[in-house]
Formats: structure tokens, sequence, C-alpha cells
């Protein structure tokens, strides 16, 4: 099982959090969230996995926990 | 002030293990920038003022609004239509009379971001939206300082140090964690999203105790880090930033291009506009400096004679924008409509360079609030 976290407005669109039979890669888990939840597409986030930020695809372990946040501009 | 007052002052951080007298004075030989007086500026200023910091920068153009009041708690009712950056420095100077500070009525642009951002040794940002978030990250990139971030929306919060000297290097900034700004609409602000009013006074409280941290070398910073909260389940989340390979080349190279660079642009920020009340309007009526514009039709009705004003009807607004040359226009119609759309197009016409307003409810609100007073 892979768990997911949604922060801000994504939280909205898919809940706060969601657990995922185990993908083997970032690129596969966001295609899977984004047929899930077709509204994701539209929105603007960083994705990490296990607390760590990444930029281009990474190798997903059973039990990890991959964070989506979005950038926050209110003050 | 003689030394037994300043020790009576800060006797409870004086005392305080790993913190003392070497850390104190760092503080009061401190200064600090902090760009925006706003939900995050008003408790982080409240505390660096409180904790002794010598001389604070305060950058702000907006003025104290009711809708502010929920959480911007430096500010109080009398203080509605007046510029933030008095109204705090009035309430500051009196937590603190020692506290110098430098006011900067101001909104912070490309061109003049280097020039105040290069006077103070730690910079913190808490403005509302993404122009001046990239635009503040990028300066203190190319300038070296470093950069206390928080920003929140609705119920979450985010907290991060850039841009700081460690261990010979700089840590990660804004650009390594968010590259691009967002486009259009894509992120709400404040005004659109809402935010309880707590939130900012949470995490402005915890920009404040990174900067006096960063300022006293004490604890470990939020550096190449993001601190995430929420108010509603009080869960906490932290991320491992690192270095990206893109970011240098997303920063303009030079102070020079950074000037040359449009932030509002690249964020296409959306155009809010800037209603104001009936007691905000007749203020800037009796200060006499704005150009006043009733963008009804010729003839409409009710006919205002109560203040003077000019006649620019909303269709022919475009090509008459050139007689606008106050830095400060107000627009008004019968209810507030037409003079919202007015106001939106004004300022996609001159940008930051003029402050515009509409006035909230119309003509027809105003006259009816003037005779109930």
């Amino acid at each position: 099982m892979i768990t997911v976290l949604f922060f801000g407005k994504l939280a909205e669109i898919a809940g706060a959090k969601a657990e995922l039979q185990a993908v083997a890669s970032t690129d596969e888990l966001l295609e899977q969230l984004r047929l899930q939840y077709p509204a994701l597409a539209a929105e603007k986030y960083i994705v990490a996995v296990d607390k760590k930020t990444i930029t281009g695809n990474t190798s997903l372990t059973d039990h990890c926990t991959v964070a989506l946040l979005p950038p926050f501009s209110g003050g | 002030m003689n030394n037994d007052r300043l020790y009576e002052r800060y006797q409870r951080q004086l005392i305080l293990q790993g913190f003392g007298a070497e850390a104190q004075q760092k503080l009061l030989a401190a200064n600090v920038l902090v760009i925006g007086a706003g939900g995050l500026g008003c408790p982080v200023l409240q505390y660096l003022v409180a904790a002794g910091v010598d001389e604070v920068g305060i950058v702000d153009d907006d003025v104290v609004s009711l809708s502010n009041l929920h959480r911007q708690v430096l500010y109080n009712v009398q203080m509605i239509g007046r510029p933030k950056v008095e109204c705090a420095v009035e309430v500051l100077q009196q937590l603190n009379p020692q506290t110098r500070f430098a006011v900067y009525k101001e909104r912070l642009t490309n061109k003049n971001a280097a020039t105040i951002l290069s006077r103070f040794d730690v910079i913190v940002d808490g403005s509302d939206n993404f122009a001046t978030r990239y635009l503040v990250n990028d300066a203190c990139v190319l300038l070296n300082k470093p950069l206390v971030y928080g920003a929140i929306s609705q119920y979450e919060g985010q907290v991060a140090v850039f841009n700081v000297q460690q261990n010979n290097e700089r840590s990660v900034n804004y650009r390594d964690l968010f590259p691009h700004p967002p486009k259009d609409g894509e992120v709400l602000n404040c005004a659109e999203a809402g935010v309880l009013g707590v939130l900012p006074g949470i995490i402005g409280s915890m920009m404040a105790n990174e900067t006096i941290k960063l300022i006293t070398s004490t604890g470990v910073l939020l550096a190449n880090k993001l601190f995430t909260y929420n108010t509603l389940n009080n869960q906490t989340y932290e991320l491992e930033l690192s270095k990206q390979a893109e970011t240098a080349s997303l920063i303009p190279p030079t102070i020079e291009t950074l000037q040359q660079t449009d932030y509002k642009w690249l964020c296409s920020t959306t155009i809010v506009v800037n209603e104001i009340d009936a007691t905000a309007f007749n203020q800037l009526i009796a200060e006499g400096t704005a150009a006043i514009v009733d963008v009804r039709e010729k003839d409409e009705q009710p006919v205002v004679t109560e203040f003077s004003h000019m006649q620019i009807p909303l269709n022919s607004l475009q090509q008459h924008t050139a007689w606008l040359t106050e830095d400060t226009i107000v627009v008004f119609c019968l209810s507030g409509k037409r003079s919202a759309q007015a106001a939106k197009q004004l300022a996609e016409v001159f940008g930051a360079s003029k402050k515009i307003y509409s006035l909230k409810g119309g003509i027809q609100q105003w006259m009816q609030q003037q005779q109930t007073v």
C-alpha cells in the first residue's frame, strides 16, 4: 500500500489522505490519481516521497508516503 | 535607556538557558525588513519589536480595512482607511520606544526591491501574492540575504528559511521548491479563498521565531526544509528540500535584469478590485490628492454635487486614461458594479503604478450613509 497525502486545495479534490495499491513509480501513481480525480490535472503542486521533494520520475516502495503540496500565496 | 531598564525589559529571555546576554546583544544590533504588514506581518512585527530588534523596516502600500481586523491584530476600527505602515509604527513604537523604524509606504516592485532590501540583514516575506514572493526570493538570492518565508491558505500554512548561509553554502530558495510562478487563477489568494483569523497568527509567530533564531544563532533553522501546519487537525508535516539544477537559470542573473523582469506579468496576477467603503472614500476626498471619477453615463441620477469629480463614462474610459495623472484614482457609479469593472480596466492599464479604488455599494449607498451620519 502507498499512502498519499493531499495538502491545501488538493485535499478539497481528493480528500486529505488516500491509500492506493503499490505502484512502481511516481509517474504511474500520478497517472492513476489523475484518472481517479480529473480535477487534479488543472492544479499546480510539488511531489514529495517519504518527506523528500522530488522532481523527475521516482521509484516507489511498498508502504511509502507520497505528499502533494500546492504553493500558497496568502499572507 | 540605562542598562537596568534594558535588563528588566528583556529579563525573561536573558535568563533563558541557551539565549542570554549574547543573543540579546545580537537582537539589539539587528535589522530586519518585513514585507507586508498584513496577517503574517502583524505578528512578525509585534514579536520582533518586543524581542528588541534594533531596526525594523516595513513595506506596505495598503490601508486598513474592516475585513482585515479579524486577523491583522495590530489594527483597530479607528484606523480604517489609514495606511497600515503608519498605524503599525504607532502601535509598535508604544510597545518598544527603543525600536527604530524604516517605513516604506509603497508597493515592493522590481524597480525598488534591490534598493530597499540591500539596507537590511534579514528579509521576512509576509506578502500576499506570487508576484511579490518570486520578486523577493530572486532579489534575496542576488543580494545574498536570508529570507524567512511564510504563506497561508484557508486552514493551512507553510514556513521555511531560504537562502541562509550554512556550512559555506546557501540553503535552498523558493525557486528550488516551486520553480515557476503559477498561472492566472491556478491558486487562490486569501481574498478569494478565505482564511481563518488565527492561522496567520500561528504562522507569523513561527516566522518571528525563525527570524530570532537566525539572528541569534540559536537552535535549528527551517533551512532546506518546508514546515506545514494544518489548523483543522493540528497536523504538521516537514519536508526535506534539495537544490535543483535549473534554479540558477530561472533567477535573473543581475540586479539590472531583475529590474527589467515583469513579475506581475510572469504570475499573470489576477486583478483584484480594491473596494473602499464610505469612510475611506470620504477620507480620500478630504485629502484632495486623488482623482475621483464618476463612470456613469452623462445625465444619470442622482447628480453628485457634494464633492468635485470628473465624469468619464465606463465605455469611453479606455480612451481617456491619459486624463488620469494622479497617483490615486477612485471610481464610482450608482451601485458599485460598473465602477468595479472600471477599476479593473484601470488596473490593467496602470498596473502597480497607481492605486485604484472602487466605491463599494456605489453613490446610492454613499448618499444614504451621509444622511444617517
